[in-house]
């Protein structure tokens, strides 16, 4: 599946814009993710492993946070993961 | 929401109402009742730069009653790349009073309200009370914050539109039935992580774009019509010209607009956002790394001491302006330590004194004894020791 990676966290994953894993759930996209960029773990996750609270994580178009089983929610090859952070210009 | 909507009480369209207005007013969705309620309208518009400038420009167009600006800024050159409402003659002006001649030179019937200050918990109830919705065109994360916060406790709808290079997000928050701000995120980047608009740069072109967008959902909700944004994340990629749409969800725990809120005030939204007041010790240490001055560099070369500067711009910036320092651009500072000497202080530089710091950190981690920032970078240099130095 493809991982889209935001401008902000860019600079963490070799300035790529989306990386490509092989996934059956969201949590093993994300370690996948954070296994080949490793600088992006610190940006993503707190220090117990939880994702940060200025990131969200969407699956194709829905909240990864309000699917009935979160990052244990099952993938498919073709769907979408888009970190989502916050930014705040307007400037 | 106290906005009119009874079509007794809303204002009349004068005859030169009628001709300016006369595309709105043959619309099916606009019409005449559509155009009393645009006039009838009180839309707070919070900044004049970037997204304020489209913003303003498109309501007064539209026919808006009452446009509230806030800013406590002054135009400068590097605005005027983006920030439209503004002209050349404007630089050293309030943004204020610059906006202010632009939309009544396009719209003389606009009530203009101009609020000379900063948005704080002090004053944003006091500010937003008489508007019917606000328009989020301000630039950091505790303003953001403070925004939300202060619609949602108002009852005010609040249409976001925010920007980072060459993307964008819009949509609109804190109306009773959708989510707010924050139930999209509960809590901001830590401070440093999203630089701003002039440590990222961004494409001036794209706060045009978001801008209008949130002009648009701003008229829909006054006209009742048309799909809002709410509960939608409108994403904007300029680069690639593509648009995505996320639903957005509210949180049946966000402690603003939720069921069982935890704010009931407005907060110290600085310290929620972890910027901490600056002590008088970080104007010489900060995060550790000791701040040199300009003008203690100046003095140094000038002494002849040994002096090695790490510039860790982008080579195109060094061919606008350096100040003869070795450049290792700053994401292959961790390839390249072989070249900057272990046994040597180094004196980190960049444009503004935010990427120095960064990488005098790094560099500190990386075991380098003898770090130091120069603070307020090559712009400092340029405004205080040598003026020829050009300043981008």
């Amino acid at each position: 599946m493809i991982i889209l990676v935001p401008t902000p966290l860019r600079p963490f994953a070799g300035g790529l814009d989306a990386v490509k894993v092989s996934a059956d759930t969201v949590a093993e996209a994300l370690t996948g993710l954070t296994l080949a960029h490793p600088e992006l773990r610190r940006h993503l996750f707190t220090s117990d492993g939880k994702l940060r609270a200025f990131v969200n994580l969407y699956l194709n178009d829905e909240d990864v946070r309000y699917l009935p089983e979160k990052e244990a929610t099952a993938v498919k090859a073709a769907d979408t993961l888009s970190i989502i952070p916050s930014i705040a210009g307007g400037d | 929401m106290a906005r009119t909507t009874d079509p007794i009480a809303l204002p009349e369209l004068t005859t030169d109402d009628l001709s300016r207005y006369s595309r709105h007013l043959i619309l099916p969705e606009v019409g005449m009742e559509g155009q009393r309620r645009l006039k009838a309208a009180r839309v707070l518009c919070v900044g004049t730069g970037g997204l304020g400038s489209p913003l303003a420009f498109y309501l007064a167009a539209a026919g808006i009653g009452t446009l509230g600006l806030v800013d406590f800024d002054v135009v400068d050159a590097s605005n005027l790349q983006r920030q439209i409402i503004h002209s050349t003659k404007d630089i050293g002006r309030k943004k204020l009073d610059s906006a202010e001649e632009k939309l009544r030179a396009l719209n003389p019937a606009l009530n203009v309200v101009k609020h000379e200050t900063m948005l704080s918990s002090a004053n944003a109830f006091e500010i937003l009370k008489d508007y019917d919705i606000v328009a989020d065109g301000t630039d950091n994360f505790p303003t953001r914050y403070l925004v939300n916060d202060a619609c949602v406790l108002l009852g005010k709808p609040n249409v976001y539109g925010s920007i980072f290079r060459f993307e964008g997000q819009a949509s609109v928050f804190a109306t009773e039935q959708g989510p707010c701000y924050r139930c999209l995120y509960p809590e901001p980047p830590p401070p440093g992580l999203v630089p701003s608009c002039a440590e990222g740069g961004v494409l001036g072109i794209l706060p045009g774009l978001v801008g209008v967008i949130q002009a648009t959902e701003a008229i829909k909700l006054i006209l009742g019509k048309g799909e809002s944004l709410i509960g939608r994340l409108l994403l904007v990629d300029a680069l690639n010209m593509r648009f995505r749409e996320l639903k957005l969800r509210k949180n049946p725990e966000c402690p603003v607009c939720g069921p069982n809120p935890t704010v009931t005030e407005l907060i110290d939204y600085d310290q929620f956002c972890g910027i901490m007041p600056e002590t008088p010790q970080e104007k010489t240490v900060k995060n550790g790394i000791p701040q040199l001055s300009v003008k203690e560099l100046k003095r140094r070369i000038d002494a002849g001491e040994d002096v090695f500067i790490l510039d860790v711009r982008e080579p195109y910036e060094y061919q606008i302006a350096n100040i003869g320092g070795k450049l290792i651009p700053q994401n292959d500072v961790p390839q390249r330590l072989a070249e900057i000497d272990r046994d040597r202080e180094i004196v980190v530089q960049c444009r503004s004194g935010a990427r120095s710091q960064r990488i005098a950190e790094f560099l500190k981690q990386a075991g380098y004894a003898k770090v130091v920032n120069l603070a307020g970078g090559i712009l400092a240099w340029s405004d205080e020791i040598d003026p020829k130095v050009q300043k981008y």
